[in-house]
């Protein structure tokens, strides 16, 4: 299956109309292929923003940002976001259209072949553990919030996206649907190699899910680094608080700075 | 009760006109509005001087407007018919901009992000979505477009005040009474029609 993209993120910043402060403000990172990179911070910090950027839902006031070398800027916006798999927390599956139509958005706006459409929205429900032949003509509204989710992470990966960008997409189920669902996302994008931008608030969702968490605090990165690293070596007394903030984490905490320092 | 039991082609046929004419309005002005209520919707600095201006049109006295509108295109149809689109254009171009504003952010911004260009933004999700308000819309201007139609009965452009207007030269209740009570049918039963749409957009919208 396809390979995951690079991309790099320079001297990122974004000012909004009227705003007296930058949302985001010289931000530099890159993902490497196929990693599953998670944004964590308070909201309001800039992190759903830098992920807009990246399919330029927001355009950057400052740097560039460029995916396997090219940057995005010289791209054709629709083009580009056809091309990424955008997943957000209000599940966003339109009303109106049943989940296989739902699904198959993407592939058709590539102009896939109706044959390649209907076999690759059998594909993906089976992948997202819905069995096609129940779930592909309900509509959103006869779908429980967990299957809600699923199918937009489904409509999401469809168009066999080398990038998938998700914000919260848990955001909206109740705490043992999410760890389901975390724990099936976790091998389904590593089975794909999609580099993946997670953006959450859920420190645990991103000490489980990430390759490397980048902790943003009002439009600036504060640390980047694996959930072990930032664990063990808070950079600054925010990243200390953020991880402090549950207690569950304390003691993972004091034992991955064991482990660090071993 | 009498007029319709001894003249019932006659009644039927002049239901048939009113139909007709009250419908030709009607899509002509969607059309209009069409464009309009969109625009309205994506310009707020354009949409109180919109919806400003064809209230003002809807609160001018029909029958002034259509007095004025005589002048203009002499008696008949065309009148009358000007009248009807005029009309029909604020609640439609209201209902549409309201439809249109009302659909959730988190749609537009899913439809945006999968990469729908801006005219399938508004062809494949943002036109459904808001279809429950614009059928409200259009239910309350087809009712309007049904009442001032009588008025084509003063005018010489037919339908139903035909009954109404005659009957009331001619000192005859019964024609006056068919009249009505035929404009009134023609009503509920639009109203009841457009309801039943409008509920059944909404349902599957799952609102």
């Amino acid at each position: 299956m396809q390979r995951g993209a690079e991309i790099v993120v320079r001297g990122a910043g974004v000012t909004y109309p009227g705003a007296a402060t930058p949302t985001l403000q010289d931000l530099t990172l890159t993902i490497a292929p196929g990693e599953f990179l998670v944004v964590v911070g308070p909201s309001g910090c800039g992190k759903s923003t830098l992920l807009r950027t990246i399919n330029r839902l927001i355009p950057l006031g400052a740097g560039s940002i460029a995916i396997d070398g090219t940057d995005i800027a010289s791209l054709d916006p629709v083009a580009l976001r056809r091309s990424i798999g955008y997943a957000i927390q209000a599940v966003g599956l339109f009303p109106h259209m049943r989940v296989g139509a739902n699904v198959a958005i993407v592939p058709e706006l590539l102009g896939w072949s109706r044959e390649r459409i209907a076999a690759r929205v059998d594909a993906l429900l089976t992948l997202v553990h819905l069995d096609p032949k129940r779930y592909r003509d309900r509509f959103p509204r006869e779908l429980s919030g967990g299957e809600a989710q699923r199918v937009g992470v489904a409509r999401a990966i469809a168009g066999e996206p080398r990038v998938l960008l998700m914000d919260e997409p848990f955001g909206a189920v109740d705490a043992i649907v999410r760890s389901q669902l975390q724990a099936e996302m976790l091998l389904l994008v590593r089975e794909l190699g999609t580099t993946t931008l997670f953006v959450t608030h859920d420190v645990d969702e991103a000490l489980l899910l990430a390759d490397r968490i980048v902790v943003v605090n009002r439009g600036r990165i504060e640390q980047i680094g694996t959930p072990l690293e930032v664990l063990a070596n808070p950079v600054s007394p925010f990243v200390e608080r953020l991880f402090h903030a549950n207690d569950a984490v304390v003691e993972l905490r004091e034992k991955a700075r064991e482990l660090h320092h071993r | 009760m009498s007029y319709i039991i001894a003249h019932p082609e006659r009644v039927l046929s002049l239901t048939g006109a009113h139909a007709a004419m009250v419908i030709a309005a009607l899509v002509v002005a969607l059309a209009i509005a069409l464009p309009l209520g969109i625009l309205s919707s994506r310009k707020p600095r354009l949409r109180p001087l919109l919806l400003g201006g064809l209230g003002a049109i809807y609160t001018i006295p029909s029958l002034a407007l259509l007095a004025l509108l005589v002048q203009l295109f002499g008696l008949g149809a065309a009148p009358i018919f000007v009248a009807l689109v005029a009309y029909g254009q604020f609640m439609l171009v209201r209902n549409i901009d309201a439809g249109l504003r009302g659909v959730d952010p988190a749609m537009r911004d899913a439809a945006k992000g999968l990469g729908l260009s801006p005219r399938m933004q508004l062809l494949r999700v943002e036109l459904p979505l808001a279809l429950p308000v614009m059928v409200g819309g259009l239910r309350i201007a087809a009712i309007a477009t049904i009442a001032i139609g009588t008025l084509a009965g003063y005018v010489g452009g037919g339908g139903l005040g035909v009954l109404i207007f005659d009957g009331l030269a001619l000192h005859n209740t019964a024609m006056i009474v068919a009249g009505s009570l035929s404009v009134s049918l023609l009503a509920i039963l639009v109203d009841g029609s457009l309801r039943w749409c409008e509920r059944a957009v909404r349902t599957r919208l799952g609102g």
